[in-house]
């Protein structure tokens, strides 16, 4: 009996703990760029929660998530491809699908996975269960060449959406039949495009240019129309200033009629009214990174590239003016608002840490420690067009 | 007399000029340190963490080796027009760009 004792209250235990249930909708993952790994995180009680090892070169990695949100999708660096399962804090799948990738997508049905790649150039879309490859699309263009790809990014009606950084184009992919992938390519639509966004409705595709000014845009509700140039007469004249890091469109702001994104080569946020005209610029720290607006759009949070990366500043959408300029520490790399935007989580690169911090006090409210924290995704990604 | 306190000026003398030669090569070593940070956090934005491309070419040893050390001071230094990299002469010095370079030569540890 002594020795059937411990078992049962084993078996015991373990009956509990398969009764632990948990929901989704309150975890993330933060990547850890230099150690290649991801620590799990909850932003209830704002607590760390596992540290998921193994995933390879992270630099520049991003995740997107399972419309159950139960399994995220990490795109390395390394061309790595990995699929976490959140709740049972462990890697279920991973493969190596390229030499050298930058970023995927999610379908809008959840059941393609696409990873857009440097080396070889092009897109791959997977079988988002199993990781098999459905679809491999080269990006080429003159002479046979293919061209790295970027701003890839899901719309509706099963497309996914992309721009050739070295040949000028944007192509769009219809994945309605996967047998029969219908390739739609709009050339000639400005130098070097860097990287894109899809609006919030999934309607507008928009490639900033890093060769012209301006931006390109193509309405996917009417194809037919083409890519057609915005904002052409912006940094016309202007000497731009170096750019020590290239800015990220994703996330970027609307507010009511207006929309907030990241200038290039001036330390400015512009304004731009529905009609895709600039109404202001705004004057800011630095080179502007990201621009990412607080949930109820109340907010713009804005970071800065090197070397003027240990601020960030907050701009009203009302007023359009700065409200509050913070010093969280040397790289902040990457903000996350909590679903509802009461909190938000801030990467501190190189000093280790994840603040999280109170949107309307700007107090820090809690600082975790992570191995040179880059990106951070939470779940609730999971049921946003165009993340 | 006097010579005792000339020795003892000379000796305290050497003494400083050791000690802060030490600190000298404390803060390159500090600097260096910076620069291969930078090399690894800040150009690897854009050449990748492992400096083996991205938007930008890859930087490894092997894939620099055709490229002569004033190209790619001067690349550094100026950026390359036509292209995002950007000119670092605001940010770097003349020193900090040859240690770059030798950086670049050597590898990234």
């Amino acid at each position: 009996m002594k020795k059937i004792l411990p078992l049962i209250s084993i078996l015991l235990l373990s009956a509990c703990s398969s009764q632990n249930l948990r929901g989704t909708g309150d975890l993330g993952l933060i990547i850890e760029r230099a150690i290649g790994q991801v620590q799990l995180v909850e932003h209830t009680g704002n607590t760390s929660l596992a540290t998921i090892k193994g995933l390879g070169d992270l630099s520049h990695a991003s995740i997107v998530y399972s419309r159950d949100a139960r399994y995220g999708y990490v795109f390395g660096r390394d061309g790595g491809l990995t699929k976490i399962d959140v709740l049972q804090q462990k890697i279920v799948k991973r493969v190596i699908q390229s030499g050298n990738s930058i970023g995927g997508a999610i379908s809008q049905d959840g059941k393609l996975i696409a990873v857009s790649n440097y080396k070889p150039g092009g897109v791959k879309i997977f079988n988002s269960d199993t990781l098999e490859l459905i679809v491999n699309i080269p990006a080429v263009y003159a002479d046979g060449k293919q061209s790295k790809t970027v701003g890839l990014i899901d719309a509706p009606g099963q497309l996914f959406v992309f721009g050739l950084y070295d040949a000028s184009e944007i192509w769009v992919v219809d994945m309605k039949n996967i047998e029969k992938p219908v390739i739609t390519k709009f050339k000639d639509i400005g130098l070097f495009p860097y990287d894109g966004l899809v609006t919030p409705d999934g309607r507008y595709y928009i490639a900033g240019l890093f060769g012209e000014d301006g931006l390109a845009m193509l309405d996917l509700w009417h194809l037919e129309k083409g890519v057609i140039r915005i904002m052409d007469h912006y940094g016309k004249g202007k000497e731009k200033l170096p750019v020590y890091k290239m800015p990220h469109l994703e996330g970027w702001a609307m507010a009511g009629d207006k929309m907030l994104l990241p200038a290039v080569g001036h330390h400015e946020v512009l304004v731009m009214d529905k009609n895709w005209k600039q109404v202001k610029a705004i004057a800011v720290h630095g080179q502007p990174i990201f621009v990412m607006s607080r949930p109820d759009h109340r907010q713009m949070w804005v970071n800065f590239a090197h070397p003027r990366n240990d601020t960030i500043q907050v701009i009203d959408t009302e007023t359009l003016e700065i409200i509050k300029t913070l010093k969280p520490g040397k790289a902040v790399l990457h903000m996350e608002f909590s679903p509802r935007g009461e909190h938000v989580w801030m990467s501190v690169r190189d000093e280790n840490r994840v603040d999280v911090i109170d949107t309307e006090t700007f107090e820090v409210v809690k600082s975790l420690t992570a191995d040179k924290p880059s990106g951070i995704f939470f779940t609730n990604r999971a049921h946003k067009i165009g993340l | 007399m006097l010579k005792t306190g000339n020795i003892l000026q000379t000796l305290s003398f050497i003494l400083l000029v050791i000690l802060s030669l030490n600190r000298y090569a404390h803060a390159s070593d500090n600097r260096q340190q910076e620069l291969q940070h930078l090399l690894k956090h800040d150009c690897g934005s854009c050449h990748g963490m492992t400096l083996k491309g991205g938007l930008g070419p890859a930087l490894l040893t092997d894939s620099l080796k055709d490229k002569p050390d004033e190209l790619l001071f001067i690349t550094i230094k100026e950026g390359r027009p036509g292209t995002p990299m950007p000119a670092w002469k605001k940010l770097l010095s003349d020193s900090d760009i040859k240690s770059i370079v030798k950086i670049l030569r050597e590898g990234l540890n």
